[in-house]
């Protein structure tokens, strides 16, 4: 399921021969600078699907050296198309926000989703009765120098660039949006910062910490595009990436919670969030962003901590051991049941074609391969499962509906320091818990008069 | 292990916490409760009886191999569970069971400890070379092959050597002394090679007639499972032998321990929780799993006409003992079933002598 990009076929297999045969060596060859003069390394290899130009390797991934690097350029782009149109991902009548950190990734994401606007756009000015609309694109960066180390010039640079980088997108013209993290915090309150730094640093584990600021990020984004009228937020996670999140989640004991957060789409949110890039390694981002000269940005946020950082070293040396594993992982766990709610909610908008409707359908989760839940998690939205012990005579009291590895790394552990952490959350966050723990009741209130009823007929 | 051998070092002068008359002699790692070497035994004695009565693992009469290997886990194993049918008069009829893969040097050690364990602990002791169950030694097979693909016939041998030993000395159940770690590594190594079907049951206490007794510590585990082990052989002055395998086993099993240790460094915990992952992971029951049959010609459970090990034994009576390697697989079965020959494979890429769940 992971790798429906059509160079992928036979490749992602190729896992387990290797242990057998230990044929299967990681090319080691640096790309030399410039991205094309790396053809000069496998001088007499054609590209394997024009046959015409040169192959292109060095970069890593499973299709280093297949392609030349147009073909790689559209194979790469066919893996954002295939997973655009085959959930609907996106709609004429849809306005985009990518989230965009300046990374290759989401920096890819950005040109991807730009390209495709611009294709319809063309359709669009071609079309005699111009009935498809174009869909919009919003650009956010949120600026998170209230949690993190960041020095204040490095910032103002930053934001500066990320101004140029979508500014000098073609038309049509992107809005971007600058948002510092403490926005979750309403607006007039004014002691936003303050609350945010405080409530991040009085989480004392180092991994919950940063899985904290994720989960902040999260409701930063959701706020801005709620805010704004998009309808979808597009995230630019690449199989690196999630192959990352598997393992980490796994070690978190999050088994239960972690199919809900690798599928192309997420709409357990307000805005559903949608990911493009999961079929795309990362070696691929980063050589399109160095062919097409796609200017990216690093901030010096340091080596990430804890748990968090250990998996990613392990992941980035199995990854270099075998070019695949990634890719093996994240297949792995695209076998595991996701949610009813990764699914864009089918479309029934006249103004949409039916050819996307009908595509819709045929790629759609189908009900009975997903899982429903009603309960999540107050503090990082994951579904919980049974085996959570979730008080529910405590419904009431936002911890008693944590999931266990929020318990663990992030909730403070005694009473008064636990005050104080619920007084410094965002209200938003409060806000779902109360939400979601008023649905609980009335689902549970829905069982209760089953049992009630079936009570009364026995009596009778 | 040494972390908690000195624990007591530094801990001269406390009292137990749990008898409150003798010297604490180590440190839950949770708690931070003290207690002494007697309490310990009490605790991790209980624990491994209360799993088994609650889990139902034998019934009275049973025959029951005790997996040993002369490593650590296996001695304690056998110690604890002669230990216990005694005490509880669970009646069963235990016995040690080694298997010799014919490798010179690697076994001796190691069979020297479990014939002394039979001993002390006065259990009989079976023995089952590779020679006695398939006709040949892993060095006659590396003399035949080369080091190349010898871990194929370990991972293939090595498992069906229990199966084929439990059927013929009649034995109701194999106990194992897989712990906490080794099943953590298990879930993460199927989610590395992809083995959706493995993953959906490695972490089940019992797999047929498989029972991964140190397992059910889990649920009642108070300090690290390894650690209590460690501990418990240190204190018992058990007689123990590290064994690591001799071939090279795959890079990313090795990547894996480390990590794994890494991860016990920075959050104990996390051990557990890859196990309480590995048990909440929801795998589509429609996901299509190998037809079960039996080999035509030894009767092991196989969904090809013959089953793995027949198939590398036919190759190497044959002398061509590539067949059933790598792309030659199925010139004996044909190439039918898909699902089967990446299950088998990922047989094939297990670590020598290391058992399959
Ligand atoms: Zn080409
Ligand atoms: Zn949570
Ligand atoms: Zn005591
Ligand atoms: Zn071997
Ligand atoms: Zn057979």
């Amino acid at each position: 399921m992971a790798c429906n990009g059509s160079g992928c076929q036979s490749n992602c297999y190729k896992d387990e021969e290797e242990a057998e045969s230990g044929a299967y060596c990681a090319p080691s060859t640096e790309l030399t600078k410039g991205g094309t003069t790396a053809t000069d390394l496998l001088a007499n290899k054609l590209c394997a699907k024009c046959k015409v130009k040169e192959a292109i390797s060095g970069y890593g991934g499973i299709d280093d050296g297949r392609f030349c690097a147009d073909c790689f350029r559209s194979n790469l782009f066919g893996k954002f198309r295939f997973a655009v149109s085959s959930t609907a991902m996106i709609s004429p009548t849809d306005k985009v926000l990518v989230a965009f950190s300046g990374g290759p990734s989401s920096r890819v994401a950005l040109q991807f989703v730009h390209e495709m606007q611009q294709r319809s756009q063309k359709n669009f000015d071609a079309s005699r009765d111009r009935s498809l609309p174009v869909f919009g694109v919003g650009v956010v960066f949120i600026d998170e120098s209230a949690v993190t180390p960041i020095p204040s010039p490095e910032m103002e640079k930053t934001v500066e660039d990320i101004t140029l980088i979508v500014s000098s997108l073609a038309p049509p013209a992107k809005e971007l949006h600058v948002v510092p993290l403490e926005t979750i915090y309403s607006s007039d309150s004014g002691d936003g910062k303050d609350r945010l730094a405080k409530l991040v640093h009085s989480v004392n584990d180092p991994t919950g910490r940063e899985d904290m600021v994720l989960y902040l990020r999260m409701l930063a984004l959701q706020k801005v595009a709620s805010e704004y009228g998009y309808s979808r937020l597009v995230l630019g996670s690449c199989i690196s990436r999630i192959a990352c999140h598997v393992i980490s989640a796994t070690v978190k004991g999050q088994g239960y919670s972690l199919p809900a957060d690798i599928q192309y789409v997420d709409a357990r949110w307000e805005i559903p969030v949608v990911l493009p890039l999961r079929d795309c390694l990362a070696q691929e981002i980063n050589l399109l962003c160095r062919l097409d000269g796609l200017k990216t940005l690093e901030l010096s946020e340091g080596p990430r901590a804890g748990i968090n950082g250990l998996v990613s070293c392990f992941v980035a040396l199995l990854q270099e051991e075998n070019p695949s594993r990634e890719c093996t992982i994240v297949r792995t766990a695209g076998k595991l049941i996701p949610f009813q709610f990764n699914r864009i909610p089918e479309i029934s908008d006249d103004n949409v074609p039916l050819a996307t409707r009908r595509r819709q359908k045929r790629y759609n989760l189908k009900s009975n391969e997903s899982v429903s839940s009603e309960l999540f998690c107050s503090l990082c939205n994951s579904p919980l499962d049974k085996s959570e012990n979730v008080d529910l005579n405590n419904l009431d009291s936002f911890s008693a509906v944590c999931c266990s590895s929020c318990w663990f790394q992030i909730l403070p552990k005694d009473p008064s320091s636990m005050e104080r952490f619920y007084s410094d959350l965002p209200q938003s966050i409060v806000a779902r818990g109360k939400q979601d723990r008023n649905g609980n009741l009335n689902i549970l209130r829905e069982q209760i008069k089953d049992c009630l009823l079936s009570d009364t007929e026995d009596e009778t | 292990m040494q972390e908690v051998g000195t624990n007591p070092k530094r801990s001269s002068g406390r009292m137990c916490c749990i008898c409150n008359q003798r010297r604490a002699a180590l440190k839950r790692t949770k708690t931070l409760e003290q207690i002494c070497k007697e309490c310990f035994y009490d605790v991790f004695e209980e624990e491994i009886h209360q799993a088994i009565v609650s889990n139902q693992l034998f019934k009275p009469g049973q025959r029951i191999a005790i997996c040993a290997s002369g490593g650590k886990d296996s001695t304690v194993l056998a110690y604890v569970l002669s230990t216990l049918n005694k005490r509880y008069n669970y009646r069963l009829d235990l016995f040690l069971l080694s298997v010799d893969e014919g490798i010179t040097g690697y076994r001796d050690d190691s069979l020297e400890t479990v014939k002394r364990n039979e001993i002390q602990y006065g259990l009989p002791l079976k023995i089952l070379s590779y020679k006695d169950l398939y006709g040949w030694t892993m060095d006659e097979i590396v003399k035949m092959i080369g080091l190349k693909n010898n871990c194929t016939f370990c991972g293939v041998f090595g498992r069906q050597a229990l199966d084929r030993g439990a059927a013929l000395l009649e034995v109701d159940k194999v106990v194992t002394g897989h712990n906490a770690d080794d099943i953590a590594e298990t879930v993460l190594l199927n989610i590395l090679r992809g083995d959706i079907a493995r993953l959906s049951r490695c972490t089940s206490i019992t797999t047929g007639q498989f029972i991964a007794l140190f397992s059910t510590i889990i649920g009642f585990c108070l300090l690290q499972t390894l650690d209590r082990l460690a501990t418990y052989a240190y204190f018992k002055k058990l007689d123990y032998f590290s064994t690591e395998c001799i071939y090279s086993p795959n890079a990313y099993r090795g990547f894996a321990r480390e990590f794994i240790k890494d991860l016990e460094r920075l959050r104990p915990r996390a051990i557990l929780d890859i196990i309480k992952s590995g048990e909440n992971f929801r795998i589509s029951t429609t996901m299509k799993m190998p037809e079960q049959g039996t080999c035509e010609r030894c009767g092991y459970i196989s969904s090809q006409k013959w089953c793995k090990a027949c198939v590398l034994l036919e190759g190497l009576n044959r002398g061509l003992p590539t067949l059933g390697i790598g792309r030659n697989r199925g010139s004996v079965n044909g190439r039918k079933n898909s699902e089967e020959t990446k299950g088998g494979k990922s047989i094939e890429s297990k670590g020598c002598g290391t058992l399959d769940f």
